[in-house]
């Protein structure tokens, strides 16, 4: 099978969206702003108020802190650009959907199906994955220009909200849908079949601990 | 006498050099990974793993946004001297870790776990991490950086005798099935097992494995390599790939040390290093000669030793 390669704008339409299937891979071109738990924090639980005028200038949510430096004459360098893993942020998330328009989450590894059905359907997005992890310089070099950074000097670089125009940054993986459905789930389900083969012959360790799953087709996130 | 410039020059240089390129080893084991791989999604993603090592050297940026955590081994040839001693050289590796974060750049990772305060440099209270091993003969320095990443991918458990072999398949398999979901852990990579010791050196032991032995190389004692290779063939028959996906590649090669533990244990723990497998060596020779190479060669028969004393005709024995 041959992927689909899409280029899709950071403010997409509805109908983009719709047309995206899980596993097809995608450029973004347009303003994407970094956010993770210390922007969140900020912006949710301390009620700051968002530096960016959003869904307008971009609903493109990254889950990332990039490996770049302000210069003293207030420029920016950025090198590698790499995505956090999302389950985390789950806490967050609708609040800040609702409060901005986010249409695209960029990051690491997607969420649940649940989280999907529950808040992504509904705010008519979709959650994209940057690919292996990760693909820092690729994506790098998918950054124009650094356009701002907020709130540095409170949450620190990696923290920090960052501004990039991004032109065909990518790739990334369509890992959601507005059905709900979750491009990782459907992949687990794949593999589970293989499960009882090769745990054939082990059995449990004698000192148990308290655990949260011992189903082996289930995940830890 | 080595100069202490010489070694905070050095060490910024491996800094840039562990970020930016990828290891010859690992990334032979990847190319090899990438012929065999079948699944739609894991060869595409392994793909843009090749083409993101080839954009990072040619752009001279670093090839993952996390930089994970820095941390330096270092080991002396008993003959070995710093100027200044061992305090200057620690001040000279923190003082290279935090340049090279700016220089690089590299993301400033480090905060403190509490007040979340970060200084912006990769630098602070125990960071980076700072450990020690000896050779009984020379008087160089090797420098090692490791860049390794890391939230996701290493586990511990304390097993006993009675849970043999099958008990240490099953965790771990626990934890790349755990891990690998989603590509977590960021495979396929280097999976590093340690076995033994006392609970902290048994981490130490399974870190050391995955990030200062290179692909292919195999543990000394042969039954041990034939369960390195029985591992790595384990853990790719899950049929689990890159990130997750359908794939026949999540372990590039399976790494196995050892450490006497108590005699009613067998404690265990399981480490991935990740896509990236940033570690950088040098060795500063007493005349000033700086030799740069990728294999720590870490685990030498000295660091293995089992006796009391270490006898040098043991060594050229070897």
């Amino acid at each position: 099978m041959t992927l689909r390669e899409i280029n899709l704008s950071t403010t997409p339409t509805p109908e983009a969206i719709a047309e995206l299937r899980l596993g097809d891979i995608v450029y973004l071109t347009g303003l994407m702003y970094t956010a993770r738990e210390g922007v969140y924090m900020r912006a949710l639980e301390d009620r700051a108020n968002i530096p960016m005028d959003l869904p307008s200038q971009s609903a493109a949510n990254f889950h990332c802190s990039p490996a770049a430096r302000i210069n003293p004459d207030g420029s920016f360098d950025m090198g590698a650009v790499t995505a956090t893993a999302s389950f985390r942020f789950a806490k967050w998330l609708p609040e800040w959907m609702a409060k901005t328009g986010a249409r695209l989450i960029v990051g690491k590894g997607g969420m649940t199906s649940k989280d999907y059905k529950d808040y992504f359907v509904p705010n008519g997005a979709v959650y994209l994955s940057t690919v292996g992890y990760g693909t820092g310089a690729l994506l790098g070099r998918g950054v124009e220009n650094v356009e701002a950074v907020h709130w540095n000097e409170e949450l620190g670089l990696a923290q920090a909200m960052w501004v990039i125009r991004c032109n065909r940054m990518g790739p990334f993986i369509v890992a959601s849908d507005l059905n709900g459905d979750c491009l990782f789930e459907r992949e687990n389900a794949k593999i589970a079949e293989n499960i009882a083969r090769v745990y054939e012959g082990t059995k449990p360790a004698v000192l148990k601990r308290y655990g949260e799953s011992d189903d082996r087709s289930d995940e830890v996130i | 006498m080595i100069p202490i410039s010489l070694i905070q020059s050095t060490a910024e240089t491996l800094m840039d050099k562990a970020a930016i390129e990828i290891p010859q080893d690992y990334l032979d084991g990847l190319q090899h990974a990438a012929k065999t791989e079948d699944g739609d999604l894991s060869s595409f993603v392994l793909k843009a793993m090749l083409d993101n090592y080839q954009a990072a050297k040619e752009d001279r940026r670093a090839m993952c946004g996390d930089t994970g955590v820095p941390r330096w081994f270092v080991k002396l040839g008993n003959a070995a001297r710093v100027e200044g001693g061992m305090v200057a050289l620690e001040t000279a590796l923190r003082r290279a870790t935090a340049n090279a974060t700016n220089g690089v750049p590299l993301r400033p990772n480090r905060v403190h776990p509490l007040w979340r305060t970060d200084h912006d440099n990769n630098v602070g209270i125990g960071a980076p991490e700072i450990e020690y091993g000896f050779e009984p003969d020379g008087a160089w320095i090797d420098l090692i950086t490791v860049h390794k990443g890391g939230l996701f991918g290493t586990d511990y458990r304390m097993l006993f005798p009675s849970d043999g072999v099958q008990g240490i398949k099953r965790f771990y398999l626990d934890s790349l099935m755990a891990f690998g979901k989603r590509g977590l852990a960021c495979q396929p990579a280097i999976i590093g097992i340690g076995l033994g010791g006392s609970k902290d050196a048994c981490m130490a032991l399974g870190k050391r494995a995955s990030t200062l032995r290179i692909v292919g190389s195999r543990n000394t004692d042969p039954r041990i390599a034939e369960m390195e290779d029985e591992f790595k063939e384990l853990g790719n028959s899950i049929g689990m790939g890159a990130m997750g996906f359908v794939g026949k590649n999540m372990v590039i090669d399976c790494n196995i040390e050892v450490g006497y533990c108590h005699t009613g244990g067998m404690p265990m723990s399981v480490h991935a290093f990740c896509l990236s497998s940033r570690r950088a060596v040098a060795r500063i020779h007493a005349d000033g000669r700086v030799e740069h190479r990728t294999d720590p060669n870490w685990f030498t028969p000295y660091q293995r030793r089992e006796t009391v004393d270490w006898a040098p005709q043991q060594e050229a024995a070897e």
